[in-house]
């Protein structure tokens, strides 16, 4: 057992920067899935709707970290061995898919069907329908609660320390285990995730009361 | 492909997944339970109480949930007895889920409490209600039926991050899924197994409040 230094805690505080890469690429990969799954969610094919409503239960019915075990473990299945920095981009990513298409098939719902209708009578067939008419009105809808979700995601990286990838609070851990002194260096670590996260979260707020009022 | 998939293993440790599974099911019920009753505190101060109450029920809901739950689950399990206060897994697992849902529960609850409209009591005492019909179905039944859809959402989610307090052996599914697997080294097979547990559950759960939503929360009122 050693004394805990200056070194230590930069350590800890320079793994943070894992901590965003991961949530980064996570909310990248579920941004590119999210948008899949919420047009296959609102689109005309039954059989796709059904897929995406059942793609969305599976994940949200499941826990997150059980979703990384299998993202960790299943690439062997086929042979494949992934790293923990794999595992953990592909089972956030899909993870942050479903939960992204939920929120955004919302969104795109509460555009009024008028406006769908209106532009389809002015000749747009369906992407640039989408792209012009329906995502402009309905990403200002989405902003709130998919930062949110960003938070989410953020604190959700902390579980891709169990499958061994060296972020945030493994590294806690790492520096832990050598100096054991639990209480100042998880504190750290928790003061950390909530700098990061709370002005994600106050902002998210802001911009729900402000979409409110509007509202009104 | 050349994977063997071998869930004979796992199968065959059929009672300690079931087991388990028990042990989720009461660790998630029980922290719930206690939720409730410190959210509704929780509620009721952040609503009517002296301001530095309030200011500290709102820093303890940011600070919950603006940190993840698995630096909750440390803090209280291996930064506490660093104050002197020593838990057992299952003790800390079950404070660290009580702690993480209450910050939620609490902002829920509120939203009920405000939800409920002082005009229509009014009116009810207007039309000649006792005050026990007026709590009854002008008070608690609207509130409960604004509250009702994001508490239990927030049960299932509770129930499937309870799955993380493996990582201090509490006893609970997964906790048994790592013992299993540290046995059989069928890692994919038994986590593979627990996922579609937690699946059911989730599902049950789903159906069985959505039954009880349709059956006592959106029917006409009862005189």
């Amino acid at each position: 057992m050693r004394e805990l230094g200056s070194g230590d805690i930069f350590y800890i505080l320079g793994a943070l920067r894992w901590t965003l890469l991961l949530s980064i690429i996570a909310f990248i990969g579920g941004s590119v899935g999210g948008t899949l799954i919420a047009l296959a969610r609102t689109g005309r094919f039954q059989w796709l709707r059904t897929i995406a409503a059942g793609y969305i239960k599976v994940f949200q019915g499941t826990p997150l970290l059980l979703q990384l075990f299998l993202a960790f473990f299943a690439p062997g299945i086929f042979g494949i061995s992934v790293d923990p920095w794999t595992a953990a981009a592909l089972g956030l990513s899909l993870h942050a898919s479903a939960f992204l298409g939920e929120i955004w098939r919302g969104a795109i719902e509460v555009v009024p069907h008028g406006q769908s209708e209106a532009a389809t009578a002015l000749g747009l067939r369906y992407w640039p329908r989408m792209a012009l008419v329906i995502v402009p009105q309905a990403v200002r809808i989405a902003i709130p609660p998919t930062v949110g979700f960003l938070v989410q995601l953020i604190k959700g990286t902390s579980l891709a320390s169990i499958i061994g990838f060296v972020e945030l609070t493994r590294a806690a851990q790492v520096i832990n285990n050598a100096t054991f002194h639990p209480f100042t260096i998880f504190g750290l670590v928790a003061l950390v995730y909530f700098i990061v996260c709370w002005p994600l979260s106050a902002y998210s707020r802001r911009m729900e009361r402000k979409l409110a009022a509007v509202a009104r | 492909m050349t994977y063997q998939f071998d869930f004979t293993d796992v199968f065959s440790a059929w009672p300690e997944l079931a087991w388990g599974a028990l042990h989720t099911l009461v660790l998630s019920g029980l922290a719930m339970a206690i939720g409730m009753v410190v959210a509704i505190a929780g509620a009721l101060g952040k609503t009517s109480g002296p301001k530095p109450v309030r200011i500290a029920i709102d820093a303890y809901i940011e600070l919950i949930r603006n940190t993840p739950f698995l630096i909750q689950i440390f803090m209280i399990f291996f930064g506490l007895p660093s104050l002197g206060i020593r838990l057992s897994s299952n003790t800390a697992a079950l404070i660290a889920l009580v702690v993480n849902v209450s910050a939620y529960a609490i902002e829920i609850i509120r939203a009920g409490i405000e939800n409920i409209d002082k005009g229509q009591i009014e009116a009810g005492r207007a039309l000649g209600l006792k005050p026990l019909q007026i709590f009854r179905l002008i008070v608690l039944k609207p509130a409960i039926q604004a509250i009702y859809p994001s508490l239990t959402s927030q049960f299932i989610l509770l129930m499937l991050n309870s799955s993380v307090c493996s990582v201090i052996a509490a006893t609970e599914l997964t906790a048994a899924a790592g013992d299993i697997q540290s046995r059989t080294f069928r890692s994919f097979e038994v986590y593979f197994t627990i996922t579609c547990m937690y699946f059911i559950l989730s599902l049950i759960f789903w159906q069985a409040f959505g039954a009880i939503d349709r059956k006592f929360l959106r029917t006409p009122v009862k005189r």
